[in-house]
C-alpha cells in the first residue's frame, strides 16, 4: 500500500511538445483515483511515467515516500494492466499469474498458494491450464488482472483496461473492478476515455486536455461544479448544452428568452457582455407535466424526439452567430466529438406527450446553469 | 448450381496443381529406377520398361561413389553453418530494426534490398580472385561467407516481420513484472520469436542447400564442392548422353532432405515466405 | 507499410539518455550483417571495377596491363553481348509472364479451398525446395529423345525429335524447366496478396452487380497490386540472373547463353578476368536498369519492398 505523488510531472518529446504539462497529483493511500481525458491528452504517458515506461523530463515522481524517477520499472514494484492485456502467448493462464512471482524467485508452494488465491479471486480455477489464445476477452482481462494482484504491488495501475470488450462485459468487468479494488483496499490509477468508467469508478477524476490538468475532483463535483468550458462539456452524456448569453439586470438572455437568474450568480456575470450559458438537459423539463407548473419557461419547436422508456430526449435546433457556431466546434473537437448544428438537446420526464414538429412549453431551471466566460472557458458560476 | 461448378473447378485445379508440382517429381524417381544399361539404349517413357528396371541398383552405385559421399558431406555441413551464423547475425539486426530507432536503418532496408537483388554470377569473378589471394579458395569458409550474406536479407526480413508481430506491450508488462532486459528478452521476446527464427533458419537452409554458381565457381576439388556441383559433373564427359538414372538416383539423394522438411515445416515456411516477401 | 518507419512520437532531435543508447545499441546489433553483405559484394564489386580496367588473365598473370575502357568497348560492341542480353530478357518477359497468369490460377484455387490445404500447400513447395539443377536434369531428360516421355506424351510431336538441337525447342525446355520450379514460389506470394482482399469487399461488389470477371479487374487485382508489382520485381530480377538452368541443360548451346552465363564462363572457364570484371560490372549495372525500369514503369512501393 502506498501513496503517489506527482510534483511538477513534465513530459517533453523530441520537438518540444509537452504531452504533459506540469501535472501535481496526491493520490491517497488506497484511493482510486482516474485520468480521463480524450485521445492524445497525456493520461497514458503519465500512467507510464508513474510505472516507468517513460522518462520524466521533469519533476518528481514519489510512490511511498521515495523519489522513483530513475528507478526501472522493475524497481518500483507496481502492477499495471495493459489496454491489450500484454498476455504471454506461450505460457498457460497458470504461469502468466505466476510470471512475476518466478522472476521475484518466491519458492514453488509460494507460488502455488498466490495463483489458486488469485484465479480464485477472478474465478479462472477451470482455465488456468489454458493458453491466453483460447480465452474469451473477459477471461483474458480477468488473467492480467491475476498478474497484477498476485504481486503484493504498492499500486495497481490500469491503462484503459476494458477499451476492448463489448459494451456489455465492461458494465460487468467495471463492477469487477470496483469491488476488488474496494476489497484490496490498494491505491489505484486508471486511466480511460470513458467517462461512465470514470464516475463511477473513482474516488477522485483527473480531467485532462493537452497535458494539462483541468480539474482534479469528485465525480459529482465535477458534474455539478464544472470549473471550465471542457471539464463542463466533456463530463455528462448527453452533454451540457452551450447558450450564447448576456446577463443584464438579474435577468439571462438566451436565444428562447429572457428568464430571472439567482442573484449571487448574476452578480458574478452582469454586464460582462457576450458569456457562454452552460445547462445540463436534464435542467429542463416539460413544464405541462410538472407540478405546481414554472415561472421559467419558453415554447420551442421539437425537432427530434427518442424515447428511451424511463425518460425521453427532445432536441431543438436553434440559429447562432457563426462566432457562437465556431467556438461550439472548436469545443467539440476538444472533446472528441462532433458537432453537426447547434440544438438544444432536453431530457423530458417519459411521462411527456410533446410531439415532433409541434410546440412544447418547456420549463428551464436556471439556478443549475452555469455561465463561461467564452475567451478563457472559466466558469464565472462556479461553487455557487 | 452455382456451387457444384464452384467445387468441380477447385478440383480440377486442385488435380492441375498437384500434377504440376508432383509429376516432375515422380518422373525422377522412376527415372532413377531404370537399368544403366536401359538408358544406353534408349528408353523413352514415364516408367521403367519391363526388364529394365534396375532396383535399388543406382541408389546402391551413388552411395559407394566417394565424390557424390563428399558432396553430400559438404552441403550439410556447409549449410548448417552459414544457416546458424546467418541466422545469428540475423537476429540481431533484425531485432534491432523492429524495435529500436537508430540512424542509419534505412541504410540496412536498402542495402537488404540490393543484396536480394544482386546479379550472384557478377560477383564471381572477383570473389575467384579474392579468395585464391586470401587463401580461401575451394575451402568450406570460401563458401559459407558468400551464403551467409546473400541469405541475411531473407532472414532480416522475416525475422523483423515476426519481431514486428509481437506486441511491444509485452516487454513492458514483463518489465513492470520486474524482469531486467535481458530476462526480459530471454524468457519472453525468444520463445514468441522462436517460430521465427526457425523459418528463417528453414529459408537460409534452402539457399545454401541449392547454390550453384558459387559452388561450381569457388571449388575445384572435393575438398568443399557441394551437391548441386557434384551433380552438373557427375561423369559429364559427354553432355548429351549423361549416365541419367544414376544422376537422377543421386538426385533424388539430394531432394530428400528437402522434401523431409517441407513435409514436416509446410506452415512454418508458408508463414515465413509470405512475412519476408510481402507484408500482409 | 508507411515509408517513415513507425516512431515513437518525439525522439527526433533533442535527444535523451534513453534515445541516444538506443542509437548506439541499434548500430551495433546491426553492424555484423551490414560488414558482412559489404565484404562479399561491395568489396568485390569495388574490385571488379577495378581488374575491369586491365588487361589481365589468368594464364598470363603477370602481364597485366591497364587498357582504360577498352574491355568494356570490347563487350559492348560485340554482338554476342547483345544477342545474350536479348535472350536473357526475352527469358525474362516469358517465365514472369506465365508464371504470373498460372501462379495466379494457382493462388485462386488455393485461396478457395477447403479440403486438403495442407496436402496442396506441402505440395505446391516441394517444386520451390528442389534444387535448381536437380530440377534441370528432371527436365532436360523427360525432353530427351532416347530417355524421356514428353515426345511420347505430345501427340504431335514425332518420337525421336530431339529437343536441343535447335534454339526454339532448346529455350522451350530451359523455360519449362525454370517456370516449373518458380511458379509455386509467385503462387504463394499472390496467395497472400489474395488474404488481403476482404471477403465484405467481394460481397459488397456482388451485390452491386459485378461480374466475376469485374470482381477480378475491377476489386481483386486492384487491391493486390502492391502484392503482385513485389512479386514481379523479384522475380523478374531473378528470371534475369538464370544461370543454372542453362548451364545444366544446354551448357549454352544453340545460343541459349544467358548474360550471367557468358560472364561466368568469360571468368571461370576461360580466366579472362579482365574482359571477365568488365562483364560483371556491366550485368550489375543492367540488373539496376532493369530494376530501375520495372520499379518506375510498374510503379512498384519500394518501402513495400523494402519491408518497412
Amino acid at each position: 500500500m502506498a501513496t503517489i505523488e506527482m510534483k511538477n510531472i513534465v513530459k517533453k518529446y523530441g520537438d518540444g511538445f509537452p504531452a504533459v504539462n506540469d501535472i501535481s497529483i496526491d493520490v491517497a493511500d488506497g484511493e482510486f483515483v482516474i485520468l480521463v481525458g480524450p485521445s492524445g491528452c497525456g493520461k497514458s504517458t503519465l500512467l507510464r511515467m508513474i510505472v516507468g515506461l517513460e522518462d520524466i523530463t521533469s519533476g518528481d515522481m514519489i510512490v511511498d515516500g521515495k523519489r522513483v524517477n530513475d528507478l526501472a520499472p522493475r524497481d518500483r514494484n507496481l502492477a499495471m494492466v495493459f489496454q491489450n492485456y500484454a498476455l504471454y502467448p506461450h505460457l498457460t493462464v497458470y504461469e502468466n499469474i505466476a510470471f512475476p512471482l518466478r522472476l521475484a524467485g518466491k519458492s514453488e508452494s509460494e507460488i502455488d498458494q498466490k495463483v489458486r488465491e488469485a484465479s480464485k479471486t477472478l474465478e479462472l480455477d477451470e482455465h488456468l491450464e489454458r493458453k491466453p489464445a483460447n480465452l474469451s476477452g473477459g477471461q483474458r482481462q480477468r488473467v492480467a488482472m491475476g498478474r497484477a494482484i498476485v504481486r503484493d504491488a504498492k499500486a495497481f495501475l490500469f491503462d484503459e483496461p476494458l477499451s476492448n470488450l463489448d459494451a456489455k462485459l465492461r458494465g460487468q468487468m467495471r463492477t469487477e473492478i470496483a469491488r476488488l479494488q474496494k476489497r484490496l483496499g490498494i491505491t489505484t490509477v486508471y486511466v480511460t476515455h470513458d467517462q461512465t468508467e470514470a464516475m463511477t469508478l473513482g474516488d477522485r477524476v483527473a480531467v485532462m486536455k493537452r497535458g494539462v490538468l483541468q480539474q482534479l475532483a469528485t465525480p459529482r463535483e465535477l458534474y455539478e461544479q464544472p470549473v471550465n468550458l471542457f471539464v463542463a462539456g466533456f463530463i455528462g452524456s448527453p452533454p451540457m448544452n452551450f447558450l450564447p448569453a448576456t446577463v443584464e439586470g438579474g435577468k439571462v438572455k438566451l436565444p428562447f428568452g429572457d428568464f430571472d437568474l439567482p442573484q449571487e450568480k448574476a452578480a458574478k456575470t452582469e454586464g460582462k457582455g457576450l458569456l457562454m450559458a452552460g445547462i445540463r438537459p436534464e435542467h429542463f423539463e416539460d413544464a405541462s407535466v410538472m407540478d405546481g407548473g414554472s415561472d421559467s419557461t419558453f415554447t420551442a419547436k421539437i425537432d427530434v424526439r427518442e424515447w428511451l422508456g424511463d425518460q425521453q430526449y427532445a432536441y431543438i435546433p436553434y440559429e447562432a452567430e457563426q462566432q457562437v457556431q465556431d467556438q461550439l466546434k472548436e469545443l467539440a473537437k476538444e472533446v472528441d466529438s462532433e458537432s453537426l448544428r447547434t440544438q438544444l438537446v432536453v431530457s423530458l420526464d417519459s411521462a411527456s406527450r410533446v410531439e415532433e414538429g409541434q410546440e412544447a412549453t418547456l420549463h428551464i431551471d436556471t439556478r443549475k446553469m452555469h455561465l463561461f466566460d467564452p475567451s478563457s472557458g472559466d466558469n464565472l458560476t462556479v461553487g455557487l | 448450381m452455382n456451387m457444384t461448378k464452384n467445387r468441380v473447378g477447385i478440383v480440377i485445379g486442385c488435380a492441375l496443381i498437384l500434377g504440376w508440382c508432383l509429376l516432375p517429381v515422380a518422373w525422377i524417381i522412376s527415372l532413377s529406377f531404370k537399368s544403366q544399361e536401359a538408358i544406353t539404349n534408349g528408353s523413352p517413357g514415364f516408367f521403367p520398361s519391363s526388364g529394365t528396371g534396375a532396383g535399388w541398383k543406382n541408389y546402391e552405385d551413388v552411395l559407394k561413389d566417394d565424390q557424390f559421399k563428399h558432396a553430400i558431406f559438404n552441403s550439410i555441413g556447409i549449410s548448417l553453418i552459414s544457416t546458424v551464423l546467418s541466422v545469428i547475425i540475423a537476429t540481431l539486426a533484425a531485432y534491432a530494426i523492429a524495435r529500436l530507432e537508430f540512424r542509419g536503418k534505412r541504410f540496412v532496408l536498402t542495402t537488404a534490398l540490393v543484396i536480394a537483388m544482386f546479379p550472384v554470377v557478377s560477383l564471381v569473378s572477383p570473389l575467384f580472385d579474392m579468395w585464391r589471394t586470401f587463401g580461401i579458395y575451394d575451402t568450406w569458409l570460401g563458401l559459407i561467407l558468400p551464403y551467409m550474406s546473400f541469405t541475411l536479407p531473407l532472414a532480416i526480413w522475416t525475422l523483423s516481420a515476426f519481431f514486428r508481430e509481437i506486441p511491444w506491450e509485452m516487454e513492458q508488462a514483463a518489465q513492470v513484472d520486474g524482469a531486467t532486459s535481458w530476462q526480459a528478452f530471454r524468457k519472453v521476446i525468444v520463445p514468441l520469436a522462436a517460430p521465427g527464427v526457425f523459418t528463417a533458419a528453414i529459408l537460409t537452409f534452402f539457399f545454401a542447400w541449392n547454390d550453384f554458381v558459387f559452388g561450381i565457381s569457388l571449388t575445384s576439388t572435393e575438398n568443399a564442392r557441394p551437391i548441386p556441383a557434384a551433380l552438373s559433373f557427375f561423369v559429364g564427359a559427354d553432355p548429351f548422353n549423361r549416365p541419367a538414372s544414376l544422376l537422377a538416383a543421386g538426385a533424388v539423394v539430394a531432394t530428400i532432405p528437402i522434401i523431409v522438411i517441407v513435409l514436416f515445416f509446410q506452415r512454418k515456411i508458408v508463414a515465413g515466405l509470405t512475412s519476408g516477401a510481402v507484408k500482409g | 507499410m508507411t515509408v517513415q518507419t513507425a516512431t515513437a512520437p518525439g525522439r527526433v532531435t533533442e535527444e535523451s539518455e534513453r534515445a541516444k543508447a538506443e542509437n548506439t545499441l541499434g548500430r551495433q546489433l546491426v553492424l555484423p550483417a551490414i560488414v558482412l553483405m559489404m565484404v562479399v559484394t561491395a568489396f568485390p564489386m569495388l574490385r571488379a571495377l577495378y581488374l575491369s580496367l586491365f588487361d589481365y588473365s589468368l594464364t598470363a598473370p603477370d602481364d597485366r596491363d591497364f587498357v582504360g575502357l577498352s574491355n568494356y568497348w570490347t563487350a559492348l560492341s560485340d554482338s554476342l553481348f547483345w544477342r545474350d542480353t536479348a535472350n536473357t530478357v526475352m527469358i525474362m518477359v516469358v517465365t514472369v509472364a506465365v508464371e504470373l497468369v498460372i501462379g495466379f490460377a494457382f493462388a485462386m484455387v488455393m485461396h478457395r479451398v477447403i479440403f486438403a490445404r495442407g496436402v496442396i500447400r506441402t505440395s505446391i513447395l516441394i517444386p520451390y525446395g528442389i534444387i535448381t539443377v536437380v530440377s534441370g536434369f528432371a527436365w532436360q531428360f523427360a525432353f530427351s529423345n532416347s530417355n524421356g516421355f514428353v515426345n511420347g506424351w505430345l501427340p504431335f510431336m514425332g518420337d525421336d525429335f530431339n529437343w536441343f538441337a535447335q534454339y526454339d525447342s532448346s529455350i522451350i525446355a530451359i523455360m519449362a524447366s525454370e517456370i516449373w520450379k518458380t511458379t509455386p514460389f509467385m503462387s504463394l506470394l499472390l496467395l497472400a496478396g489474395l488474404a488481403n482482399v476482404s471477403e465484405d469487399m467481394l460481397e459488397a461488389a456482388k451485390v452491386d452487380g459485378a461480374t466475376w470477371w469485374q470482381r477480378l479487374y475491377k476489386v481483386i487485382l486492384p487491391n493486390m497490386r502492391a502484392a503482385i508489382m513485389v512479386a514481379v520485381l523479384f522475380r523478374a530480377l531473378d528470371a534475369y540472373r538464370i544461370f543454372d538452368n542453362i548451364f545444366v541443360m544446354t551448357a549454352g548451346a544453340n545460343k541459349t547463353e544467358s548474360i550471367s552465363f557468358l560472364t561466368y564462363r568469360q571468368t571461370v572457364e576461360q580466366f579472362q578476368l579482365g574482359i571477365g570484371s568488365a562483364l560483371s560490372v556491366l550485368l550489375f549495372l543492367s540488373v539496376l536498369v532493369v530494376a530501375f525500369l520495372i520499379v518506375k514503369l510498374f510503379r512498384v512501393d519500394l518501402a513495400q519492398a523494402r519491408q518497412e
